[in-house]
């Protein structure tokens, strides 16, 4: 059991850290980043691996089955769409650093 | 140490690692020489976490659970594969919807059992579970509601009389309900209740919101998704739930924060005030003045330095290939060709950015409108190609216009407007621009490929020694 505060804890800091890291993120990355992080909480996904391997009454299971199924969605979507998104980039001067 | 505690001890370095990756990869997202390699981390701590989650669930509903992400990945990846480059602002909507109603339906399962009296939670425990129901919920029907409009499924706006006080009776319902689960009485019926009221409020308050506000919205319900999911991961008791949603939800709130600023709007009333609907703008004087593809690539050849200003219109007419390959006909002859991107522009903020890339457009000849706006006074020739209010200079002096205040790009400042546009109607808010009007614009008619194929034909030809 994490400990109320402790949890508490765990999210100030993570809020601090996500709003740091994309910091200096400049306009062109916005849309890319919007749907990687639209990927990251896909993580949802294994919440409800974990309810659906839990669940023991027939509606219980229908609802586990839909959380898989959607969180499942949202990773492998989102993965997707990013990755297409991201190969795009490229500099004029791949020799030089920027 | 028995084989199961040793097992669950795996998960937790997993997920441990998982959380690192996530925030490293987010980090390397927010820069473009970088940026790949943080999606292909991220997506390793993905598959990390999942594969050691069968570990800790001890094989139980193993098949429903295979099936289940068979069923969701499958599709959606070949689907996310083949989707064009335009649609993908509607797509991110989708999946996070998606996101939203995994939250939910782990809220859901949660509830269930505690109602069933088999164990009592925890008063905290209770609360994030109705919470992260509560914002998922409105979070899916939301994002599916939004995605429905970008993809042009639902055109109008739906406003009725009183729709403010609706939706605001309608979300205190789904409070009241909340909260009645958490200090009351936990009942199935009433949880029941619960979900329909957050469901309903979803789809209701998306409803009235126009498509030109729906990239902050997007961005918004992602941000709830995250929070969404680190409530349930409390709930659930996965740091890596909490963490990565934590810092999507962080992430988020201020990727929306940054884009409502771009557009000089409010989040407040991006989500509660009407826009695109026309409104009382001034009238403006004068006529729209038509020029034919030779005399504008007469224009073009004359021209030192060049901006070019995309907006959406040019991708709907799939013009940016032939823009890029008229742009680098122009470098070739000496030219100083930039492109200007207004935050905004597109369905997402760096949307436009994307499409550019895809067509080809090196990411060093894109600039964003703080860098560009003091060179239009030094820029011979500004083609406008399928953007409209982003370039109106009615947001600066026009105070009665429903855009006043947005920022622009400074295109009247050019000496020569080009503006290629198929008609004459108003942009994607309903508003005229005085941009068209100005005395240095010259409007060339025409569908965006069709006009830039024109452009570079009648660049060669004059290249060639003008004989046409």
């Amino acid at each position: 059991m994490i400990d109320g505060f402790l949890a508490l804890y765990i999210f100030m800091l993570a809020a601090f850290t996500g709003k740091e890291i994309i910091g200096r993120v400049p306009v062109i990355l916005h849309t890319p980043l919007m749907s990687g992080s639209n990927f990251v909480h896909g993580i949802v996904l294994v919440g409800a691996m974990v309810a659906l391997a839990n669940a023991e009454s027939p509606l219980a299971k229908a609802i586990g089955f839909i959380g898989v199924i959607l969180g499942a969605g949202n990773a492998a979507g989102g993965y997707v769409v990013t990755e297409r998104m991201l190969e795009m980039f490229k500099s004029s001067k791949p020799e030089k650093k920027g | 140490m028995d084989t199961q505690t040793m097992l669950v001890y795996v998960a937790k370095a997993s997920y441990f690692l998982a959380a690192v990756l996530f925030i490293l990869g987010i980090k390397r997202m927010s820069s473009p020489v970088t940026a790949k390699k943080g999606i292909v981390q991220a997506g390793i701590g993905m598959v990390i976490a999942t594969l050691a989650t069968f570990a800790i669930t001890g094989g139980h509903n193993l098949p429903l659970i295979v099936i289940g992400i068979a069923i969701g990945v499958i599709p959606t990846w070949l689907w996310g594969k083949k989707v064009a480059m335009t649609d993908m602002p509607q797509m991110v909507a989708l999946f996070n919807g998606m996101g939203g109603g995994s939250a939910a339906a782990i809220g859901a399962g949660e509830l269930l059992k505690f109602t069933s009296g088999a164990e009592t939670p925890p008063l905290a425990t209770l609360a994030l579970a109705v919470i992260g129901a509560l914002i998922g919920s409105i979070s899916m029907t939301g994002s599916v509601i939004a995605w429905a409009k970008l993809d042009g499924r639902m055109d109008k706006r739906f406003t009725f009389g009183g729709q403010q006080a609706v939706n605001f009776l309608v979300f205190a319902a789904a409070v009241v309900a909340g909260a009645a689960i958490v200090f009351w009485k936990l009942d199935t019926s009433l949880v029941v209740v619960f979900f329909l009221l957050a469901l309903a409020f979803g789809i209701l308050m998306t409803l009235p919101i126009g498509g030109a506000d729906m990239p902050v919205v997007i961005s918004l319900y992602n941000a709830l998704t995250g929070l969404a999911v680190a409530f349930e991961g409390y709930v659930m008791q996965i740091e890596a739930l909490i963490i990565a949603g934590t810092v999507v939800g962080a992430a988020g709130t201020f990727l929306t924060q940054l884009m409502a600023k771009a557009m000089n709007r409010p989040i407040s009333n991006v989500l509660f005030s009407n826009f695109g609907g026309g409104g009382g703008a001034t009238e403006i004087a004068g006529s729209q003045k038509a020029i034919e593809a030779s005399d504008a690539a007469s224009l073009l050849y004359l021209a030192d330095k060049v901006v070019i200003v995309p907006g959406y219109g040019m991708a709907v007419a799939q013009a940016q290939h032939k823009i890029w390959e008229l742009s680098q006909a122009l470098i070739k002859a000496g030219k100083d060709v930039k492109f200007a991107i207004h935050p905004v522009a597109g369905r997402m903020p760096g949307h436009m950015n994307v499409l550019l890339a895809e067509a080809g457009v090196p990411y060093d000849l894109i600039y964003d409108m703080d860098d560009i706006n003091p060179e239009f006074k030094t820029t011979d020739v500004a083609i406008v190609i399928g953007a409209n209010d982003v370039v109106n200079p009615a947001a600066k002096t026009d105070k009665s216009s429903p855009i006043y205040g947005m920022p622009i790009l400074d295109v009247v400042d050019a000496k020569q407007v080009i503006v290629i546009k198929r008609g004459k109607g108003t942009g994607f808010a309903g508003i005229e621009n005085a941009l068209f009007y100005a005395d240095n614009t010259r409007m060339l008619y025409a569908d965006g490929k069709e006009a830039a194929n024109k452009l570079i034909s009648e660049l060669k030809a004059i290249e060639g020694g003008g004989g046409h």
